[in-house]
């Protein structure tokens, strides 16, 4: 364990892959109870592969997200009330309502928004890269992304520009080890993390992702190199997701091995990080379990947040549309 | 000073003005296409390089999706970026983050996002440049709110109108007409900037209106030329800006006049000229003395042969036609 890793950090770290857990277990409760419309997608089973990446980024560093989407802006820190109003569609909700859950976003921790198209925000976070390299401010940026997402051309695009500009950039794909419900090695060619040898960049597979220090190490070896001015790094972590593709998929169909499942959910990071905690003698049960409730009531204050705001005036449907609107010729 | 000068020129106070301005794009190292340097077109190292370094100045590989988003990206975190995607039809291949990223994102993210940048094009028609360069796609763009559009048509315009692009906070797509490319006039040394969604009269008429876009717009002057010889008073308007347009300036003038020609350089269907010979017939159908007419390029694609091509955009010959039909007169012998 590196020494800079005090024991607030790490129980930060647990205290927000709760976070995500119990958020999301909530948020697929409120699917199935009809008080969130739309589609979910929850990171439960994926935590130490979010926060651990998270985690190695500054404060004030850049990360762009996709459909899996809720944990990336919780594991940079944001707070739960306005990302659960969100996904009601409240005016209080982080993007006033008009983004829900596919497309969170809160810039004030460096969140520069999740994507439902696949892929689609990689360029975007190269972009920030850029804005990084060309003022000089030393920030790093990640691009989360899924195994499916790999396939997309936009990746070996940013990969390329990002190998040549050396900009400050981390893609980090998130292998979950199926798209929906296409196992990933029918669909991919090779190993995700030696396509970076192409791009002469260091490409690192993390086995085990659902470790929380096995994935905050390799990335936070990524984020100091990007910021020495050394160029990106391409990341493939392999983890599971413990739910379905989305709340409320039925699909009728079990694409997924049962043994296959039953060893994954045996490794729930959550577990794993609170066992390694307790054995290392970092925090005792008793601190455990108090984060554990603190959390439950933080997610509890965030329902009811997410019940008592008021819906958005529909009065202005252009409302944000530009910075600088102009009138509609009405 | 030429077209291209005139943006080069815009170009270059836009980069002394403000350091988070930058230019990315292909070939712009080079100057190739002649707007990043000054009479220096084709230089081996174009003196915007020389003047701005290269981290403002930036040649792209050719991957116009990375480009785009990427633009997006800086634009988001403090950077001003002109882009310059050269031809026109090139900006397809990175419509997923035109439409899905830069269009929605300052709306989708409750408006935490602004997207200051540019993007530069080049629509090479009448060039016998073939199907894949002669694309006029600015009604595709206008279709995608969130967008800012704007066409201008000459050098003065747009310099001034590139200025404004820079300096504001939205994503603004230019469209440049090659066939303007050589047009020259005197340009104001000074700075100026151009409003968007401010149209110009370039000429006054009280007989029929002609609203003219893009390449279109010398045609229409030339048709209205032609015109009043034979008697026939024509007011030619040019939007200049596609999104924001100036619908009031269109109004003001065909509520004067009782008749519209719209001339667009782009394929009919859901052109601009669609657009506006919807608005008018809406909200001016009472000022109307006869049906409106639209002198747009067919929905076909450009064929190379200039036998072929040349004939198929809007010119002063249809446009004038088109004037004389509404108001039944007869072409002279």
């Amino acid at each position: 364990m590196s020494s800079q890793l005090d024991k607030d950090f790490l129980l930060e770290a647990q205290r927000r892959m709760v976070r995500i857990r119990l958020f999301d277990e909530r948020a697929s409760k409120m699917v199935k109870r009809g008080q969130i419309p739309g589609t979910v997608h929850t990171s439960i089973g994926q935590e130490a592969q979010v926060v651990g990446a998270c985690m190695a980024l500054g404060d004030q560093d850049y990360m762009t997200g996709n459909h899996r989407s809720h944990g990336h802006p919780i594991g940079k820190g944001s707070p739960l009330s306005p990302l659960m109003a969100e996904l009601v569609g409240k005016a209080t909700g982080v993007c006033k309502g008009r983004g829900g859950s596919l497309h969170l976003a809160d810039f004030s921790v460096g969140s520069l928004g999740e994507s439902g198209i696949v892929g689609s925000s990689i360029p975007i976070a190269t972009g920030a890269a850029l804005s990084s390299k060309v003022l000089n401010n030393g920030k790093v940026s990640l691009a989360f992304f899924g195994d499916g997402a790999a396939n997309q051309g936009n990746l070996y695009e940013s990969m390329n520009l990002a190998g040549v500009w050396k900009l400050p950039v981390i893609f980090l794909c998130e292998n979950n080890l199926y798209a929906l419900s296409t196992p990933a090695h029918t669909v991919t060619s090779g190993v995700i993390a030696s396509r970076a040898a192409g791009f002469d960049i260091p490409g690192i597979r993390v086995e085990d992702g659902q470790d929380f220090l096995n994935v905050f190490n390799v990335v936070k070896t990524a984020v100091d190199r990007a910021r020495r001015g050394e160029g990106p790094s391409l990341i493939e972590v392999v983890t599971y997701r413990f739910n379905e593709h989305s709340e409320g998929l039925r699909l009728g169909v079990d694409y997924r091995d049962q043994d296959e499942k039953a060893q994954w959910l045996a490794k729930d990071p959550i577990v794993l990080f609170r066992e390694y905690l307790i054995k290392e003698g970092i925090a005792n049960a008793s601190e455990l379990d108090a984060l554990y409730t603190a959390v439950e009531v933080e997610v509890e204050e965030a329902f009811e947040f997410s019940q008592s705001s008021p819906f958005p005036d529909a009065s202005d449907p252009y409302l944000n549309l530009y910075t600088e609107p102009f009138e509609v010729y009405a | 000073m030429s077209y291209l000068g005139a943006i080069g020129a815009a170009q270059r106070e836009a980069m002394d003005a403000d350091d988070r301005v930058i230019i990315i794009g292909e070939d712009v190292e080079a100057n190739v296409y002649g707007t990043t340097g000054a009479g220096k077109a084709r230089a081996a190292e174009g003196d915007f390089l020389q003047r701005y370094g290269k981290n403002r100045i930036r040649n792209t590989p050719i991957s116009e999706e990375v480009i785009v988003g990427a633009a997006a990206g800086a634009a988001m975190t403090g950077l001003r970026p002109i882009v310059d995607l050269s031809y026109s039809s090139f900006t397809y291949l990175a419509m997923d983050q035109f439409v899905n990223q830069i269009a929605k994102n300052r709306f989708m993210f409750g408006g935490q996002a602004s997207i200051p940048v540019v993007f530069r094009s080049a629509m090479f028609y009448g060039l016998n440049t073939g199907a894949h360069h002669s694309d006029r796609p600015y009604p595709m763009y206008m279709n995608v709110p969130g967008l800012k559009i704007i066409t201008p048509a000459s050098p003065s315009d747009a310099k001034g109108l590139l200025r404004s692009a820079v300096d504001c906070d939205d994503p603004v797509l230019i469209f440049e007409a090659c066939p303007l490319w050589p047009m020259k006039e005197e340009v104001e040394e000074e700075e100026y900037w151009i409003p968007l969604g401010v149209g110009r009269i370039l000429r006054e008429g009280s007989d029929i209106t002609i609203v003219a876009i893009s390449g279109a717009v010398p045609e229409a002057v030339a048709a209205a030329d032609e015109l009043a010889k034979e008697g026939i008073s024509a007011e030619v308007f040019d939007p200049r800006t596609l999104v924001p347009m100036d619908v009031e300036g269109i109004m003001k003038s065909v509520t004067k006049t009782g008749r519209l020609v719209v001339a667009d350089p782009a394929h009919q269907t859901c052109s601009a000229a669609a657009e506006i010979s919807a608005l008018v017939a809406e909200h001016a159908w009472g000022s109307l003395k006869a049906p409106i007419k639209r002198v747009t390029t067919p929905d076909t694609q450009i064929p190379f042969s200039p036998a072929l091509e040349k004939h198929l955009y809007p010119n002063r010959l249809t446009i004038a036609a088109a004037a004389r039909s509404i108001l039944q007169v007869s072409q002279p012998v």
